[in-house]
């Protein structure tokens, strides 16, 4: 889960950790009565998406009517987020930029500190051969002496081994102490007067942790924010409410597409296989979503009805893996049932229906009942996406 | 013969008494495997399907020596729980609970490496042996997975629980059997990757080729095609999918795991499938393909090693 820049850097400024000076403001006003503070100044839109240089989403701004007018425009952005805020910030001579960060690395199975001596908005496409990888211990104090060492290897000395030394420190601290799964500085710029200075930060926390974080989830009111920064769209909220309607199973974690054929799909795996499958074979999917868990009739039910409302599909598919713990006439009575529910013929909406495992038996019963012909195990993931996109031959 | 585990398996379930451990225990039962202790501190004394519950692991160890231990545990119980396990020594560890923090996998990965403990999962549906030992609901009640998995010479590495099952399914059907199926878990921190199961595999002389399922996100399969560069080559054949294709044109959405995120452009689908071709791995285009590719390699092993001395 991603926080915003101001929060990002009020965590490391209370490691020590220097960060410019600045403050958050909700309307155009609050802004330009910040910027008044400064000769100059950096007005940045509070999203929870990166490349916001490029997009235009920072703006340089001279005096106080300058910053209002950039924070006009960029509290205007849209984003999933409310209210919507502005960081703004002095504007500081940079000297030189370099990139820091605290991340776990998938290679090593473990945290680590991983320092660039060029940071900036490409450090992405910097040579491997510069970055320097420290680990770091999971479960342990962070050891200083190791940055230190690490550091001075990779030829930095001096006042600045001392202070990039403390600040991968309180990098290491943060990433910890609060389950982050990314702590990020970059750039960490050289400020003429002032040393190392954090211009930007970025955190992730772990989403899985933040039971045991109550006090920072009542204090970002993390409890309301979207998962990937991405505004959800009419539909995909409606689906997210399904899911909230009881504890069994999920039905409901939907993305929308451009296309005209609804899917139900499960599990995880199975479900990223039947929308490659259906776009191979040239169909269009109207939606993304994951079925999983032994779901309620209710919640099938629902979700399905949504579907055939609001995205009108041409056709609806149902294609999950061999299933064990999903009860596959449970799925077979919602998907019915919502088809009822909107309106449409069973037999004319359903082109197919392929949930093989468990209580597969009552399943194609209640199916048949309908007028609609359930597949079995032996028509493979592949098969059953071609036919659900019109192709009936191999 | 197989990998991990077998019908000399003797099963310890921590978390015994909760709803889906008891459920899996009793699927366990059914097929056969023998789940010798139970551990969930406080009820001690109790039994769950005749299996005697302890309060603790080492007092399980004394009393029933069990050689794998099953995990399902609350989220932020698991660390502590996992790590009573690997202390008490017991060489295989198989955690089920999903949502598990990512510090404490990787506190467990640690742990895990230092003790030479084979850890399996988080978010793993478990492994099995067909025929001889199933280790948590990977392929639900008995029956079912005696429809889905039959004993044989394929060994499968899944990080889609679901899909370990599927596949399975379709070898079944076309009469292709499997040593061993490992749901290693979807997660970005696993305790077992791809390579460290093919390694496993490799040296097992009951697996003549392994099938892997793979998702966007991470580096695993990196990792498994640069070992057989090291190593000249598959030595048992791979064949391989990667599925989530349609996310390359979609950086930053969230899809299927937590694992299943593009983080940089080596770990899109599109360039795992690259990259495992280029060490030689046999990456199908389509799933549907693979009992019949599988099928035409290991006739074609089988020719190798069955020719007769003198030809006709």
């Amino acid at each position: 889960m991603r926080l915003y820049e101001w929060e990002a850097k009020q965590l490391l400024a209370e490691r020590a950790v220097p960060v410019p000076d600045g403050g958050l403001a909700r309307s155009p006003g609050e802004a330009g009565a910040l910027a008044r503070g400064w000769d100059a100044c950096v007005v940045k839109a509070q999203v929870l998406h990166g490349g916001r240089m490029k997009a235009g989403l920072v703006q340089f701004a001279e005096d106080g009517a300058s910053a209002e007018g950039a924070a006009a425009g960029l509290l205007e952005v849209d984003a999933p987020q409310s209210p919507p805020s502005v960081l703004v910030e002095e504007r500081l001579q940079v000297r030189e930029e370099r990139f820091l960060a605290a991340l776990y690395d998938p290679r090593a199975r473990g945290p680590e500190i991983v320092y660039t001596p060029r940071g900036g908005i490409d450090v992405e496409q910097d040579a491997e051969d510069t970055v320097v990888r420290i680990p770091l211990e999971p479960g342990r104090p962070v050891q200083t002496f190791r940055l230190r060492a690490a550091l001075r290897n990779a030829g930095v000395e001096g006042r600045d081994l001392r202070a990039l030394t403390g600040i991968a420190a309180a990098v290491a601290q943060t990433f910890f102490a609060h389950d982050a799964t990314l702590v990020e500085i970059n750039p960490l710029a050289h400020v003429a007067g002032r040393g190392w200075v954090a211009l930007d930060a970025h955190i992730e926390l772990d989403g899985d942790a933040l039971g045991r974080h109550p006090a920072l989830v009542e204090r970002f009111e993390l409890g309301a924010r979207a998962d990937d920064g991405r505004f959800p769209t009419a539909i995909e909220q409606a689906a997210s409410k399904i899911d909230e309607l009881d504890h069994r199973g999920v039905a409901g974690r939907l993305v929308e597409f451009d296309g005209d054929i609804a899917l139900i799909i499960g599990g995880g795996g199975a479900s990223l296989t039947v929308f490659d499958a259906i776009r191979d074979a040239g169909g269009r999917p109207a939606n993304y979503c994951e079925v999983g868990g032994n779901p309620s009739v209710a919640k099938v039910s629902a979700f399905t009805r949504l579907l055939l409302e609001q995205l009108s599909p041409s056709r609806l598919a149902v294609v999950m893996n061999v299933v064990s713990n999903t009860r596959a006439d449970l799925v077979a009575r919602g998907v019915v049932q919502g088809c009822i529910d909107a309106g449409r013929d069973p037999a004319d909406t359903i082109a197919v229906f392929r949930v093989p495992g468990a209580w597969e038996a009552e399943c194609h019963e209640l199916l048949a009942d309908y007028g609609v012909q359930a597949l079995g195990r032996d028509v493979g993931i592949d098969a059953a996406a071609r036919l659900a996109a019109g192709v009936t031959t191999r | 013969m197989s990998v991990l585990v077998d019908a000399g398996t003797r099963l310890l379930v921590q978390g015994i008494t909760g709803r889906e451990a008891a459920n899996f225990t009793r699927e366990c039962l059914d097929y056969g495997t023998e789940v010798v202790a139970g551990v969930t501190p406080g009820k001690g004394g109790d039994r769950v399907y005749e299996v005697p519950v302890f309060d603790t692991v080492e007092e399980a160890v004394a009393r029933t020596s069990p050689n794998a231990a099953l995990l399902s545990v609350p989220p932020l119980l698991v660390l502590d729980a996992a790590l009573e396990t690997i202390a008490a020594q017991i060489p295989l560890v198989v955690i089920i609970t999903e949502r598990v923090p990512r510090a404490d996998v990787a506190i467990l990965v640690a742990a895990a490496r230092n003790a030479g403990t084979t850890l399996i999962g988080p978010n793993s549906l478990g492994v099995i042996t067909p025929g001889k030992c199933k280790l948590g609901s990977i392929g639900g009640p008995a029956e079912d997975v005696r429809r889905a998995y039959t004993p044989g010479r394929v060994g499968i590495v899944s990080r889609s629980g679901g899909m370990t099952t599927e596949i399975a399914s379709m070898l079944s059907g076309a009469g292709i059997g499997q040593s061993t199926c490992i749901s290693v878990g979807g997660d970005a921190l696993i305790g077992t990757t791809l390579l460290d199961a093919y390694r496993l595999f490799v040296v097992d002389a009951g697996t003549d080729a392994v099938v892997t399922f793979s998702e966007p996100g991470g580096a695993q399969e990196h990792e498994l095609a640069e070992y057989l560069d090291r190593s000249g080559g598959p030595s048992t054949p791979i064949f391989s999918f990667v599925t989530g294709r349609f996310i390359d044109d979609m950086p930053g959405t969230r899809f299927g795991h937590a694992g299943t995120i593009v983080e940089a452009g080596g770990s899109t689908a599109r360039a795992k499938i690259l990259r495992l071709r280029s060490s030689g791995v046999e990456v199908l285009d389509r799933l549907d393909d693979l009992p019949a590719a599988l099928a035409a390699s290991l006739r074609e092993r089988a020719g190798k090693t069955t020719r007769a001395p003198v030809g006709r």
